[in-house]
């Protein structure tokens, strides 16, 4: 049985190297790799069509320079990284690419697209409460649209079977991950946060069944010592994604444990499961009207600040940290609804922006560390 | 001295019914009728059929803008935690909704919203939204529905990743008609008054009609019409287009238009003084109107085309709900790049257009990501030139006057050697 340490290893080798998992999968399978783009594509289609869906969230620390001939300075950190990439050929391997439609920099971003790759397009319905039928119908046409095309890009039937199969590999994973999650959190003095989000980050460049089993055996290194006492303080983080590395270790030097996330890039991802049915495109758009507490999926309730809030009592968090991403006006528009109602709870919060060209943190590691006193 | 629509002048009638929309929504809060707020391209014929008072608050933020106060509200908002890289529409209202609020909650009115020459306008007992233009009207108006704990229409129109419009895109919107009548008689208590509604559809055709024939007259040469006129005409075919105020205002300006143009008086006066003809892609830069329009001016150039005003250009068949469905779906930036690129330079055609200048309105990123594309797109079709510039609706922090005037001194010496 490997150790915790080990494992660790290697989730962080895959979440450091995503082009390698990428060979090594087609090496193994024959088969290539199709690019996810943020948010919420539904990939148990790819999965279906025994291709590895594999995530695209930009680079850490990564300048741009070409990317500004094609957007203007307040396009999101995010999309600027990932326009940067796509000038530089590194999407090119790909066989396709999937992009939603979730935000207006993400309506303009999959119609310029200058990698080589072919792109597929689809958008999701927003009015997912009050008209949630009618949403799921044209969802599932959309979830239909995207199918027809891959098939049609890898020259490949995808039947409603195999998606039902995806479907279940991919809520055995969600299930891991979330497992793991809260045993993070009960050995919050083990896991460091930069580790729990190597293993989160990694799910997003490996085969889902492959990961369950890496994340089961890591729950199971974790658990077979009793957790130690963590000393330190609890805290939940909220927003589209928590990068670089620098920026975890930062929470690990003022003595900070991430005891669960409302990241995109983590636990928005995984937390809910898709339903049942017998139409499995139909399970999948379900999925979507069913989800909750996201800054892309319309719900003028704005449930995403009880849902932090719960999450604080669920796992005895002493604040929330809000790391937003630089121009994501979706995220930032929920942030002044957010702050009111942890002030209401009683919750302390500090915002911290997330800017993946950035090298120096030193003025972030000042607004952690004080904060971190305060607590 | 009484209105009378009859002898009014356009310009008249414009600043009557303006105000007169905001007498009215005062006057339905006084008589226990709703209010409802509305995103600028959101159907008005749902809640107008069942004698909701409607307020824009898109035209009321550009009216603040114009007015040269929405630097205050801005500060409002941003003291709510309102970042500063959010569309400065929503941050003016935003602001001003908390105003509304506070003084709601304390009966007292803050001495920003006593100062503000801002219209004073009603809170809303409920909103609807579209997402026609843009997603941020989604966030905007989810945050106004929690803010104010009201209900919240969505009319949520799919972006047209192909075009023409697709059968269950169509569908899909107007299930969400049916499903906010519903929703509408549950606010109401009322049944849903369908008689009326036609009524209402036929009335915004007719609107329409006439804010198209308006449009028309720059595509003369020389032109009769000043473009930028359009942009202070707009607040009528956003506001009223389900009332008559639109058609009769629209009317008399082509009237006026028409009159002018066999009267051999043009935008710039005499056919001469138009040197140049422009197309402007993006909205208006409220806060800094005159400087943007006097920068053209001053050069001869008068602005003959606009893809913004064309966004109503909502045209289809009453008591056809899909048909409806895909009036307000085809809204060009709601469209892939190519159709919208097609628009585009269908648009600086029709306007005989020299040049283009590309407003990169930092609020607006729906608009601003994909103008170099737009542009270059028209450039390469139709050999015209363009310029961008910075600037920003109603953020006054943003434009830069001595850019702007640059890039159109530049554009005008392309436009030259083009000649």
């Amino acid at each position: 049985m490997r150790t915790y340490a080990e494992l660790i290893a290697e989730f962080k080798n895959i979440a450091e190297n995503p082009r390698k998992a990428m060979e090594a999968f087609k090496a193994e399978t024959g088969k290539g790799a199709v690019g996810i783009l943020p948010a919420h594509v539904p990939e148990e289609i790819v999965h279906a069509a025994g291709y590895l869906p594999i995530g695209i969230w930009g680079a850490q620390k990564k300048a741009i320079n070409k990317a500004r001939t094609y957007l203007p300075p307040f396009a999101c950190s995010l999309m600027q990284s990932v326009m940067e990439l796509q000038l530089e050929g590194v999407y090119d391997e790909l066989d396709c690419v999937i992009y939603s439609s979730l935000c207006d920099t993400l309506k303009c971003m999959n119609q310029k697209w200058h990698g080589k790759t072919p792109v597929i397009v689809f958008t999701h319905p927003q009015n997912r409460k009050i008209a949630k039928k009618a949403a799921n119908v044209f969802c599932r046409e959309e979830y239909a649209i995207v199918k027809a095309k891959l098939e049609d890009i890898l020259e490949c039937t995808i039947t409603n079977k195999a998606i039902q199969n995806s479907i279940a590999v991919y809520n055995e994973n969600r299930a891991a991950c979330r497992k793991f999650c809260d045993v993070a959190a009960e050995y919050a003095a083990v896991v460091k946060p930069a580790e729990r989000h190597a293993v989160l980050k990694a799910r997003w460049f490996m085969e889902k069944s492959k990961h369950t089993d890496l994340v089961n055996e890591l729950i199971a290194a974790l658990t077979a010592q009793p957790a130690p006492k963590f000393t330190g303080k609890r805290v939940i983080v909220s927003g589209i994604m928590l990068e670089p590395t620098e920026l975890l270790d930062v929470f690990e030097e003022n003595g900070l444990a991430i005891v669960a996330d409302d990241l995109l890039h983590e636990s928005r991802s995984f937390r809910q499961d898709v339903p049942e049915d017998a139409d499995a495109l139909m399970a999948l758009a379900r999925a979507w009207t069913d989800f909750d507490g996201c800054a892309l999926a319309t719900d003028a309730d704005k449930p995403k600040g009880r849902m932090i809030i719960e999450d604080c009592k669920k796992y005895n968090a002493d604040a929330v940290i809000v790391a937003m991403m630089k121009f994501c006006d979706p995220e930032e528009f929920d942030y002044p609804i957010l702050i009111q109602e942890f002030a209401a709870a009683g919750i302390p919060n500090l915002q911290i922006e997330i800017d993946q060209e950035s090298t120096v943190f030193e003025q972030v590691k000042t607004r952690i560390q004080t904060f971190a006193e305060i607590l | 001295m009484e209105f009378n629509p009859a002898t009014a002048s356009s310009k008249e009638c414009l600043a009557y019914y303006q105000a007169k929309l905001d007498e009215e929504a005062w006057q339905a809060k006084k008589e226990g009728r709703l209010v409802c707020w509305s995103a600028s391209v959101a159907p008005p014929e749902f809640c107008v059929a069942m004698d909701i008072a409607m307020i824009y608050p898109e035209t009321h933020a550009a009216g603040a803008g114009a007015k040269k106060c929405s630097q205050e509200l801005l500060d409002v908002a941003h003291g709510k935690g309102y970042n500063i890289d959010i569309c400065s529409y929503a941050r003016t209202n935003l602001g001003y909704m908390e105003l509304l609020k506070q003084e709601a909650l304390t009966g007292a009115k803050s001495e920003t919203l006593a100062n503000s020459k801002a219209s004073y306008v009603p809170l809303p007992d409920l909103v609807i939204t579209c997402n026609n233009i843009c997603n941020t009207l989604l966030k905007w108006y989810e945050n106004l529905a929690k803010e104010l704990n009201i209900p919240c229409i969505i009319i949520d129109v799919p972006f047209n990743h192909t075009m023409p419009v697709q059968r269950h895109n169509k569908e899909y919107i107007a299930d969400q008609y049916r499903a906010a009548i519903h929703q509408l008689e549950e606010v109401t208590g009322r049944a849903f008054d369908y008689d009326k509604f036609l009524k209402v559809q036929e009335q915004v055709q007719r609107s329409v009609y006439w804010w198209n024939k308006v449009a028309t007259y720059a595509g003369r040469v020389p032109s009769p019409l000043n473009g930028f006129d359009l942009f202070n005409y707009m607040a009528l075919i956003v506001c009223a287009r389900a009332r008559d105020y639109a058609e009769i205002t629209f009317h008399k300006f082509a009237d006026e238009l028409e009159a002018k143009d066999a009267a051999g008086q043009y935008a710039f006066g005499a056919p001469e003084n138009e040197k140049y003809r422009i197309t402007w892609e993006g909205i208006a830069v409220w806060t800094y109107l005159g400087a943007t329009f006097k920068g053209l001016k001053n050069q001869g150039a008068v602005m003959t085309g606009s893809a913004y005003p064309g966004i109503w250009n909502l045209q289809y068949t009453p008591g056809d709900l899909e048909s409806m469905a895909e009036a307000y779906t085809k809204v060009y930036i709601n469209t892939c790049g190519p159709n919208r690129y097609e628009d585009f330079m269908n648009i600086v055609k029709n306007a005989k257009s020299d040049g283009l200048v590309m407003h990169l309105n930092r609020s607006c990123k729906q608009m601003g990501l994909l103008n170099q594309e737009g542009a270059e797109y028209v450039n390469k079709m139709l050999g015209v030139p363009f310029v961008s510039f910075d600037g920003d609706q109603t953020d006054p922090n943003v434009f830069s006057q001595a850019q702007y005037e640059t890039r159109i001194q530049a554009l005008c010496e392309m436009m030259e050697a083009n000649k």
